[in-house]
């Protein structure tokens, strides 16, 4: 028997919802490390009871913390992210140079094979990668150094790298993503980086399809097409078959090609799911309707998932990090909004209930699929 | 001993209840008592100045026998009543309603 444990961070503190293979019960965890912000929370693929969450707070800063008992308890690890070299200055809002500075990790991305490795993207811009189980971290400083850096800029939400795909037939190879400056590749671990921004075009910014600046928003992979790429832009969906070396719009017939998370089903690779939202000023769904698109094709045709969502006066956004899928036969797919609902579906998306409906803000949602002895 | 008193979250994170006592060698001032604190308890590094800098974060204020010394440098010496442990060095998280 398979059970499922979904890990959700907060404006003001972690829960951790389980229930059995069926998924139709659900227990919600006391708050944990009420007060703070989680970022993100994640298991490590090689020993799911290793969590690792990223703790963090206006007042005291940033902290790691790390679990070996699938949330149980947790152990603080270290907090100490500094930047390799002389940070230098990206762009501000007012497009003048401002310097490089850390506030917070955004996303924790376990390595595929070791539980003591872990990536981790912070705002301002960077990579950190820990083998030592968080105790230490050490930049990847070829990212923030390759060249373009002085060209990017913080969006709206700060300037963050929030997305780390592994892929999982390469683990050197890696595809992340910072808002403003787009998607970037590497192929060797870390140690060198290439803007993959051919095929974007942002109006936002003077040259629309520059290499760099898009304001990306998600990246998501199947894990048996690493090639294939998904990416929920400010505006407009993609799609790369190239492993991000071009880029194609597939938004098709979506009432909003603006968003925020985007994933892929667990076992049919073209089965891809998105949240439409209103636009970049007005974060909350179109017609009050809260509804999942999902497309069968790999984009383009979309179709709306609708039934157990609320369908009128509804007004949450769901942010980047707060959609998962679980991997048991009938895929499950979670998401969590800023209204402190998690939704579940556990048919891919054709019939969903809400398994928690008054946390706090969602920030992010990892689903772990565990073999239950 | 220094008597020192932490906001709620830090207590927490450090696994103390009330107030926190601590050995301090030579001058007493803020940046003694913050060495000897993290010295004590390693996990508050980071969380009351920056791990670099040493900058008090933003939205912390120190206070002792009714005064804000968070705007005093570092190595001020603090009041004698705080050295002999009358009165605690108070370590105060901004206030934040809404």
């Amino acid at each position: 028997m398979s059970s499922v444990r979904v890990l959700v961070g907060t404006r003001k503190g972690a829960f951790i919802l389980t229930a059995d293979g069926k998924r139709d019960t659900w227990t919600i965890s006391e708050p944990q490390f009420g007060g703070w912000e989680l970022f993100h929370i994640k298991g490590s693929p090689a020993n799911p009871n290793r969590l690792y969450a990223s703790q963090s707070s206006s007042w005291f800063g940033q902290l790691i913390q790390r679990s070996d008992d699938g949330g149980k308890t947790w152990e603080p690890v270290g907090n100490k992210f500094e930047y390799a070299s002389v940070p230098g200055a990206h762009q501000w809002y007012d497009g003048t140079a401002h310097p490089w500075e850390f506030k917070r990790v955004w996303h924790l991305e376990p390595s595929i094979a070791d539980p003591d490795t872990v990536f981790a993207g912070v705002e301002d811009a960077a990579m950190f990668k820990t083998v030592d189980g968080g105790q230490t971290w050490r930049e990847l400083q070829g990212l923030r150094e390759h060249g373009s850096g002085s060209r990017w800029a913080p969006g709206a939400g700060g300037m963050c790298l929030h997305t780390i795909v592994i892929d999982p037939t390469k683990p050197e190879r890696m595809f992340i993503a910072i808002s403003a400056a787009g998607a970037f590749r590497t192929d060797d671990g870390g140690a060198t980086w290439q803007p993959i921004n051919q095929g974007l075009r942002s109006s936002h910014i003077p040259d629309p399809t520059a290499d760099v600046g898009h304001c990306v928003h998600r990246l998501a992979m199947h894990r048996s097409r690493p090639n294939v790429l998904f990416m929920q832009k400010h505006w407009d969906v993609m799609r790369s078959d190239d492993g991000g070396d071009s880029w194609r719009e597939v938004s098709g017939n979506l009432p909003s090609d603006f968003g925020f998370p985007i994933d892929v089903h667990a076992h049919e690779p073209e089965t891809v799911y998105v949240v439409p939202i209103k636009s970049d000023s007005e974060h909350f769904p179109p017609d009050g309707k809260l509804r999942v698109y999902r497309s069968r094709t790999g984009g383009n045709e979309w179709e709306p998932l609708t039934n157990g969502l609320p369908q009128r006066d509804c007004y949450v956004n769901v942010l980047r990090e707060a959609m998962a899928v679980d991997t048991l036969d009938s895929c499950g797919v979670y998401f969590g909004t800023t209204g402190g609902q998690v939704y579940a579906s556990a048919d891919g998306g054709d019939h969903w209930s809400a398994i928690a409906r008054d946390l706090p803000a969602v920030l992010s949602i990892e689903v772990q699929t565990l073999a239950t002895p | 001993m220094i008597r020192v008193e932490l906001p709620a979250h830090l207590r927490t994170l450090a696994r103390v209840s009330g107030e926190v006592l601590i050995d301090v060698e030579g001058p007493v001032t803020q940046r003694s008592i913050l060495d000897a604190l993290e010295e004590a308890y390693p996990v508050l590094r980071g969380t009351i100045r920056d791990h670099g800098t040493l900058k008090r974060r933003a939205f912390l204020r120190f206070f002792a026998c009714e005064q804000d010394f968070s705007l005093e440098p570092p190595d001020t010496e603090l009041p004698e009543r705080v050295v002999s442990g009358i009165e605690p060095f108070l370590i105060v998280g901004a206030l934040a309603g809404g």
